[in-house]
């Protein structure tokens, strides 16, 4: 497959007064064509802070101390803020969380999506317009050439999501960067828009970073799953890896926290105790060992690194060293586990 | 991972929990908001050097009385526009010499005055000390900017608070209140106030009292509004809190930054207005001094002397940019945001 | 749970306009009625603009119902007075927990302030020793560090500030929490921690929630019955396992087949169904109990066909 966008250890940290928060520490991913790749943590764990590196769209404050960002092999981070801005919103787009406040709402919607084409391509007023129109029409705006004059408050929440992502599309991204785009929206709606993600997928081939915290979502769009805790991945793999081999008691407690349908109410929901770690002074070790029922001795000095669980699953976790102990993983993930035999049973038979 | 980290067997062992109750223990230092707002204000260079300028303005113009070497209002018409001179230090400009006619003279032995008494600022056109009434005249200034910040307190915050916390119809009633007044221009108001009391401190007073507060008001408002919608003046009313007790323990305290920087605005404008009026005359009455006669005054006599208009042309733009600058300083300091 | 079946609140045609007469009027409650019974929970689910939020704040007395009946113990508490004498011993009973973390602790205010406001105004631990006891138990009971009790809520976590939210309403000892969307602005790992202490207090005080959310995968695992609302209307009231195992309403229905389920395979498999919004509600709809204890707004026609 072909890897189109490549990290590499990337660090940031930002400067406040109470000292430096190393926010991202230490990075790695590859994107490649044509696939989506969800990124998952809790606030915090800096799945946003690594996409708006890779956009360049960091806060003043913050210092990206180490690592390369390859876009087919250039370097990012290098690239002058000129250069950046032929990228942005043409080759790689953005689309976040809030479509209240992604649009201006003193223009109209069809000057909105027309605009990344007049940034970029020397095209006619007319053959933009032109052009906002068809994309409208293909994210599922209704009578999408009658609404071109129309203003963003004349839209609903999901529209205007749609509206969003028209605007991000309207080029042909090669990269559609999604960050927590259905955090805001309702449950019927937020279906409606990872399907339209999905569709826009297969229609214009474009790749997908999908930022997210809700593991439903990420088992329904996902290719490809990497969870983020404290400012490191902890693992990576295959949408199916994660959720049916799951190898990270980080991992393990994510999927054990969310109720499923047919959980017993009278048992308490697992959860994860205590809070993540302050990244002002992230812990020596482990970052996740002091909430981690499973925790070694070795977690609390050192850093664990990535083990290979099969072709293309990591999972940063000491557990995976031949001579650490056997555990036994919650019941929640002892049937996923079961589930994937299945799988393997199926795929093979 | 093809080269497998060397660990010692004792060290993949689990960990045996010791104390829960340390997970949820806070580690960072405990900052209150108020503490935090005077660090980031402390820490703005500008602000501190405007602020300690301000203080000693305050301190002198308190202790104007002690301070001031002459009676600002005796008049000593011999010794008439004498320029400035400090002690025997001979600085240019310090030392009692002027232009006459292309040459410089010494004004101070022109006029016979004795050795060893000497006017820092010189004096006017009836011998009055112009550092004394300058000190005076700031005294004044200050006095009528304090008045105008205590009306934006009393009457500017509870109006706005009243307003944007009743809501409906009491607040529509109250707003247009508002616009009645503030569409009367501040000079109209002044003159009324002239034609019933007569010019001075007390109509000045009286004209801020009336408009001064609009803005204020207006702020509170509307920070009003958005406050309480905000959940834990919620909680408060569904804990069954009097409005009088929301307004005091959680309204109040967050509108404290708009206040304060309202404050800081209100300020210079107050102290301008009183100049303002006293430089066209229907201010403060003869012989009292304030920024505004001096100016006023000193105007009169520019182009010959003009040393009488620089002193409290200066004194009014220092006080006037550093109450604006300390303004910026602080709403800085009370917004989180502007932490890097 | 509720065993002896005695309904604590009822409510009965509630409506809650705003700008009643104007052109911009908002029908955010359109003649709902429901109960709760005394020790159970009940789960409000319903999208953006459905009014569930206005429900529970019209219940809790926020707002002024613009008509209809509020039974809380079987008195009328839709009509009563803003601090009058039957308003402060309603609003001990009745407390409410609040969504965002962030805007529901007055940021200005110490957390043994926040907690102890309900205990000064309804004269509760009035001793300035006997306060701080009662606060440390409070905190203690929402596994907070009673130590913390002298900071501010900013250093606390989302979590940590929810539960310090809880403890306020707690103080006053209420019988009847509203939660309204308690855990929807917190992490995954974090919401497991609110909910299981929300029931646990709930079996120590034998409390009765009324849980407002739109979380449907959460609803279900707190909640013993389950109010399905959709454009100022309860669509469906059923017990938690009727709504997830038969669904009437194409409403609920569509919500059901929305929910992510952090399954690849399940999610493979998923079919939307999309709500058709113009064929439910005509003069022949009304709020229906077609099975026992499952409620429905339909047509005489349909509850026939079920029945």
């Amino acid at each position: 497959m072909d890897k189109i966008l490549e990290v590499n250890d990337l660090e940031v940290n930002f400067n406040t007064y109470n000292g430096t928060v190393h926010a991202i520490r230490g990075v790695s991913f590859d994107l490649n064509a044509g696939e989506t790749l969800a990124i998952v943590g809790e606030s915090g764990s800096g799945k946003s802070i690594t996409v708006r590196s890779i956009m360049q769209l960091l806060a003043s404050n913050s210092d990206i101390t180490n690592g390369s960002i390859k876009y087919h092999g250039d370097d990012l981070l290098k690239k002058s803020d000129k250069e950046m801005d032929k990228i942005r919103g043409n080759k790689i787009s953005m689309i976040f969380q809030d479509p209240m406040t992604s649009l201006d709402p003193t223009m109209t919607i069809g000057k909105q999506v027309a605009e990344p084409l007049r940034i970029h391509k020397n095209i006619s007023k007319k053959a933009a317009l032109k052009r906002a129109e068809e994309v409208l029409n293909l994210v599922g705006i209704p009578n999408a050439k009658g609404r071109l004059n129309d203003y963003p408050h004349q839209f609903s929440g999901g529209q205007r999501q749609r509206i969003v992502i028209a605007i991000a599309i309207v080029d042909y991204p090669e990269i559609l960067i999604a960050d927590e785009p259905t955090t805001a929206l309702d449950v019927t709606v937020q279906a409606q828009i990872i399907d339209l993600l999905k569709e826009l997928q297969e229609k214009i081939g474009t790749s997908i970073i999908f930022i997210t915290h809700d593991l439903g979502v990420v088992a329904g769009i996902a290719d490809r799953v990497a969870v983020m805790y404290a400012g490191r991945l902890v693992e990576y793999g295959n949408v199916d890896d994660i959720f049916y081999n799951p190898q990270h008691p980080y991992t393990w407690g994510l999927l054990d926290s969310m109720p499923t349908l047919d959980v017993d109410e009278n048992q308490h929901l697992n959860s994860i105790p205590g809070t993540p770690p302050n990244l002002l002074n992230p812990p020596k070790g482990d970052a996740f060992a002091p909430r981690n029922k499973y925790a070694l001795e070795i977690d609390l000095e050192e850093q664990p690194p990535f083990f290979k669980v099969s072709k293309n699953h990591y999972a940063a976790t000491w557990l995976l060293h031949p001579d650490a102990p056997k555990v036994t993983p919650p019941a929640s993930v002892q049937r996923r586990f079961d589930e994937y035999k299945k799988l393997g049973e199926t795929n093979n038979g | 991972m093809e080269n497998l980290p060397n660990i010692s067997k004792d060290k993949l062992k689990l960990v045996t929990k010791t104390n829960d109750q340390d997970k949820e223990k806070l580690d960072t230092p405990s900052l209150t908001y108020m503490q935090d707002v005077r660090r980031r204000l402390f820490s703005n260079k500008v602000s501190m050097v405007t602020l300690t300028i301000l203080v000693i303005i305050i301190l002198i113009s308190i202790l104007a009385p002690l301070i001031a070497p002459h009676d600002p209002n005796a008049q000593q018409v011999t010794y008439a526009n004498l320029p400035p001179k400090l002690a025997q230090l001979n600085i240019p400009g310090f030392n009692g010499f002027q232009n006459q006619n292309g040459h410089m003279v010494d004004a101070y032995k022109q006029l016979n005055v004795p050795k060893g008494q000497y006017y820092i600022l010189g004096t006017d056109y009836l011998g009055r000390d112009l550092l004394s009434r300058i000190i005076y005249g700031t005294r004044l200034s200050l006095f009528v900017a304090f008045v105008a910040t205590l009306v934006d307190l009393i009457i500017g915050v509870p109006y706005g608070i009243i307003s944007g916390w009743r809501g409906g119809r009491v607040d529509a009633f109250m707003q247009r209140f508002i616009e009645i007044i503030s569409s009367v221009p501040n000079l109209i108001v002044v003159i009324l106030m002239i034609s019933v009391l007569q010019p001075g401190i007390t109509s000045i007073i009286l004209a801020i009292a009336v408009t001064e507060w609009v803005t204020m008001a207006r702020l509170v408002r509307a920070q009003t509004f958005q406050l309480k919608e905000q959940e834990y003046i919620l909680a408060a009313r569904t804990l069954g809190e009097s409005s009088f007790k929301i307004a005091m323990k959680h309204l109040i305290p967050n509108l404290s930054s708009t206040i304060i920087i309202q404050t800081m605005f209100t300020i210079p404008t107050a102290i301008f207005f009183e100049a303002f009026l006293s430089y066209i005359g229907i201010g403060v009455p003869a012989p009292n001094a304030s920024l505004g006669t001096l100016l006023s005054n000193g105007q009169l006599s520019f182009r010959f002397l003009p040393y009488q208009m620089w002193a409290p042309a200066i004194i009014l733009s220092i006080i006037m940019i550093c109450t604006n600058l300390l303004g910026d300083g602080l709403r800085d300091a009370f917004d989180p945001q502007s932490d890097h | 749970m509720a065993d002896q079946k005695e309904k604590i609140v009822e409510v009965k045609h509630l409506k809650q306009y705003f700008n009643i007469g104007k052109k911009n009027e908002v029908k955010a409650i359109d003649d709902v009625s429901f109960y709760i019974y005394k020790g159970e929970t009940l789960g409000l689910v319903g999208e953006s603009g459905s009014g569930k939020s206005t429900t529970g704040r019209s219940i809790i007395r926020l707002y002024s119902p613009t008509d209809g009946e509020i039974l809380f113990e079987g008195q009328d508490i839709s009509k009563i007075k803003n601090h009058s004498k039957n308003m402060k011993k309603f609003r001990k009973e009745m407390q409410m927990i609040f969504q965002d973390p962030y805007a529901s602790l007055n940021p200005r205010m110490k957390v043994k302030d926040i907690i102890s406001e309900g205990l000064d105004i309804h004269g509760i631990a009035t001793g300035k020793e006997e306060r701080e006891e009662k606060i440390a138990e409070l905190l203690d009971m929402v596994n907070l560090n009673p130590e913390h009790m002298s900071r501010y809520p900013y250093e606390f976590s989302g979590g940590q500030r929810q539960r310090i939210g809880i403890a306020r309403a707690l103080a006053v000892d209420p019988q009847f929490i509203i939660a309204d969307e308690p855990i929807s602005a917190l992490d995954v790992s974090i919401q497991a921690q609110v909910v299981n202490l929300l029931q646990d207090i709930q079996k120590e005080r034998g409390l009765t929630y009324l849980f407002i959310a739109h979380d449907l995968s959460m609803v279900k695992y707190i909640s013993d019955r389950i109010a399905v609302m959709y454009h100022g209307k309860i669509v469906e009231l059923a017990s938690a396992d009727e709504i997830y195992d038969n669904p009437l309403h194409s409403y609920t229905k569509s919500l059901l087949s929305a929910i992510p389920i952090p399954d690849p395979e399940t999610e493979k498999k998923r079919t939307r169904i999309d709500f058709d919004h113009s064929q439910a509600f005509t003069d022949q709809h009304s709020f229906r109990e077609v099975l026992p204890g499952h409620f429905l707004y339909c047509t005489e026609e349909e509850a026939a066909n079920i029945k």
